[in-house]
This record gives C-alpha cells, sequence and structure tokens, in this order.
C-alpha cells in the first residue's frame, strides 16, 4: 500500500525500474517467439511466381516514388532559397532509426508498446517514434536493448498539433480509444472542419515540425459549450505497425528556432535587468 | 531424482513462469480487456493446494516482480494479490470441497476483488476507467478455473506422489 503510493506520487522508484527493465526483455523476446516464427515461415516458404509479382509491383512504386523524389528535390532547393529569403533557420533532415515492436502492454488501460531498441542503439527517454503513416508516440522508458513507447491515443498523452490547410494551432490528447484523439480548447469560432489534417506543430520541443498526426473526423458546435468538441482519428496505424521509426533530431544544428531562444534569454534574464538590457541592445 | 518436496517446488516456479508469460503474450488491443488473470488464478491453486506453506512476502515479490512486467505502478498487483491470498487462507477449508461449477463463481468474485484494487490503484494513476469492463478478466478466469486446476490436478498427481 505505501508502496504503491510512494510510486506513484514520487519518482524515487524510476530508477529501480530503469535497472530491472533489464529482466523484462526476455519474456517479451519469449512471447514474441511466434509471430517471428510466422515471419519465417512467410519469408521462406513462398513461391517464385509470388516473388516475382512481388518484385514486379515493388518496382512499380519505385518508379512512382522515383518521379515524386525528382520534383521533390527541386522543391526542397526552393523551400531552402525562401527561407534563406525570410531569414529563418534552414529545416534539416531528421535522421531515422527503424525498430521493431516486440511487445504490447498487458494493462488495457494503457496504450503502450515495447520495442527492440535501447540505450546502446542510442534511444533516449522523450524521443518522438513514428509508423510509415504518422506520428505514434514518445519513447517514455528505456532499458538497455528495450524500451517502452507511450502510443498518442493514451488517456495521459497529449501533443501540440496544428491544422496543415491553415495553420491552426491546437492540443490532441489521447482519449483511451486507439481511433480517436481530441482537440482540446478549440474555440467555438475556429476554422476547423471534418477531413482535417493535423500535423505536428514542434511548439513544446518534443516533436519534429510536421509529421501527420491525425485528421478530423467529427466536429460538434454545442452553443451551450464555450470551445467545440473535435474528434480525430489517428494517422499511425497504431495497433497493427511492427516496424517503427526512432527519429533522432539534428537540434543541435539549430533545426527549431524557438528551442533555441530559450535557453539564450533565460541566463540573461536571471543575471538582472542591467546586463538583461545590455544584452538585448547588443542583439 | 529430486526429492518429491523439490520437485512439487520446481512445479510452483514453473507454472507462475508460465502464468506471467501467458500475462504478457501480446494480444489485439481491443481484446486484451478478455486476458485472465493468470498469475492470480495459478496463486490461488495453489494456496488452495498448500495453504499452510504458501509464503506472503513470496506472494507479493510475485505481484512486484508483474507490475514491472507489465509496467504498471509499482504495488498494484500485490495489494490484489495479498487481499485475495488472505480471503483464500480464511475460506479455504469449505471451498475446497465445493463442486467444480461453485469453485469457478468463487474466483469470479476474488478475481472481482482483485481487479476493483487494481483499477483503483490505475484510477490513482490517472487512467479513469468507466463502464463494466474491469469484470471482464473475472468472467475468463472463472472460465479458466476448470481447466486451469484440472491440468495443474494431472501434473501434481503425476509427479509428486
Amino acid at each position: 500500500m505505501a508502496l504503491v503510493i510512494v510510486g506513484l506520487y514520487t519518482d524515487r522508484l524510476e530508477p529501480l525500474r530503469e535497472k530491472l527493465a533489464q529482466v523484462v526483455t526476455p519474456f517479451y523476446q519469449i512471447t514474441d517467439v511466434p509471430s517471428r516464427v510466422n515471419d519465417w515461415r512467410k519469408d521462406t516458404f513462398v513461391s517464385q511466381a509470388d516473388l516475382k509479382l512481388e518484385n514486379e509491383a515493388l518496382k512499380t512504386e519505385l518508379l512512382i516514388h522515383r518521379r515524386k523524389l525528382q520534383q521533390l528535390a527541386s522543391l526542397a532547393a526552393e523551400n531552402v532559397r525562401l527561407r534563406q529569403l525570410l531569414n529563418a533557420s534552414q529545416m534539416l533532415q531528421d535522421t531515422v532509426l527503424i525498430a521493431e515492436l516486440i511487445g504490447v502492454s498487458p494493462n488495457p488501460l494503457s496504450h503502450k508498446v515495447i520495442i527492440n531498441r535501447g540505450t546502446v542503439d542510442g534511444a533516449f527517454k522523450g524521443q518522438p517514434v513514428l509508423d510509415a503513416f504518422g506520428l505514434m508516440g514518445q519513447v517514455i522508458e528505456v532499458g538497455e536493448t528495450s524500451s517502452t513507447v507511450l502510443l498518442i491515443s493514451d488517456s495521459t498523452h497529449a501533443i501540440p498539433v496544428q491544422v496543415n490547410r491553415n495553420g491552426v494551432r491546437a492540443i490532441a490528447e489521447g482519449t483511451g480509444d486507439l481511433n480517436s484523439l481530441s482537440l482540446r480548447h478549440v474555440s467555438a469560432n475556429t476554422d476547423i472542419r471534418a477531413g482535417d489534417l493535423l500535423v505536428s506543430s514542434g511548439l513544446g520541443a518534443r516533436f519534429p515540425v510536421g509529421y501527420p498526426v491525425a485528421e478530423v473526423q467529427q466536429v460538434v458546435r454545442d452553443p451551450g459549450k464555450a470551445f467545440l468538441t473535435v474528434i480525430a482519428k489517428p494517422m499511425a496505424r497504431l495497433d497493427r505497425s511492427r516496424h517503427l521509426l526512432l527519429v533522432f533530431e539534428n537540434r543541435d544544428q539549430a533545426s527549431v528556432p524557438g528551442a533555441l531562444s530559450l535557453p539564450t534569454t533565460e541566463p540573461a534574464a536571471s543575471a538582472g535587468s542591467s546586463s538583461s538590457s545590455s544584452a538585448a541592445g547588443a542583439r | 531424482m529430486l526429492s518429491p518436496q523439490l520437485n512439487l517446488y520446481f512445479i510452483v516456479a514453473l507454472s507462475f513462469v508460465a502464468a506471467l508469460i501467458l500475462s504478457v503474450y501480446p494480444l489485439p488491443m481491443d481484446m486484451r480487456w478478455w486476458r485472465p488473470e493468470f498469475v492470480l488464478v495459478v496463486a490461488i491453486y495453489w494456496i488452495f493446494f498448500m495453504p499452510l506453506t504458501i509464503s506472503f512476502t513470496l506472494l507479493c515479490a510475485l505481484g512486484l516482480f508483474q507490475d514491472l512486467l507489465e509496467g504498471v505502478p509499482f504495488g498494484q498487483h500485490s495489494l490484489g494479490l495479498i487481499i485475495v491470498a488472505y480471503i483464500c487462507i480464511l475460506s479455504y477449508q469449505r471451498v475446497r470441497n465445493f463442486s467444480i461449477g461453485r469453485q469457478s463463481a468463487w474466483i469470479f468474485v476474488l478475481v472481482g476483488i482483485a481487479q476493483l484494487t487494481d483499477n483503483w490503484v490505475q484510477g490513482m494513476a490517472g487512467r479513469q476507467l468507466s463502464g463494466i469492463q474491469f469484470l471482464y478478466p473475472a468472467i475468463t478466469s472463472a472460465l479458466l478455473w476448470p481447466v486451469c486446476s484440472w491440468w495443474l490436478n494431472g501434473i501434481t498427481h503425476r509427479y509428486h506422489h
């Protein structure tokens, strides 16, 4: 009983949990064996005709993506030029690491998954996680060779987003239901409708800018309420994706201007009024 | 060959490891409510089987390990296990003589109590529950009981005596 309270209201047990995370990994590796065997079976017992067909399909897809990429190169260059004109910092490509899902949290009230990357691979607490379709969540516990990811649909998770169409910002909260997020405090006259794509806004400096998060499904305007009720469906396949991407942001090279300005202004302000004003003057 | 006593402890440990593995076996997200409380059911079986040799400290440690395994707040499963174990110790003389159906009904009540404390701790951790879903594991556990007790009976009779 006392243990429950200590564990819930303080973070003294956190280091213990991190150390013991290593003991837990074998269990998830054992329970992962059947799906591994299934993967192996699919890879091994497959007819040549099927392989040919798949190869054909992949080649076609590659061709289509190549064509898109040609345009993208020129667009990216144009984007960089425009940003230089605006005097904004350059957008840098994020580097990613592919991780594989090895377990799902057995607690039905929480939406967490366990992946096969840990500190040895460079995973860190708070790292954003994507799948092929959109943002999935963030790393909350890191062990040596495995870590736990909190999905965006968990009821204790929230993520800053913006509407892709017009840049309206909001916060998307998990509801505990895999297929819906709700937007918090959206005022009644906001321009938002069903079908809008919500992308991560990069505010809060935890998630990188511009990854798709969810699609607005339903907007309810209730005159009796101060805010809109907005329900959105996550783009990522939270319960299906087996291969996830861990994102490493190149943050030290000024990819997020908001994140950089914070540490430079705060020490100046705390040093005293005269020095802060001189710092402002120097800038 | 091991001595019968050691042999039995080995079976107990093995059954708990199997239950722990089953309790984290990946299920589809929507099906997770129907997972029986394997560890609790196995623990109840062993308490009924040898009520005077069961150690509450070990049960508590088992609960803590399950908490670690499932990534829930420390103490959640220990609390449920200890409360249920205490009720079992008080009632084993009667329940042992029940028919298997009545035993299942009793298991439903016990797992339901453990689920209540589980969800109370989860509620404190900020994951509020709505609805009657928390009783689903109690239902599946009650259905599991005849299979589990028949199976464990078979194993203990074969290797213990």
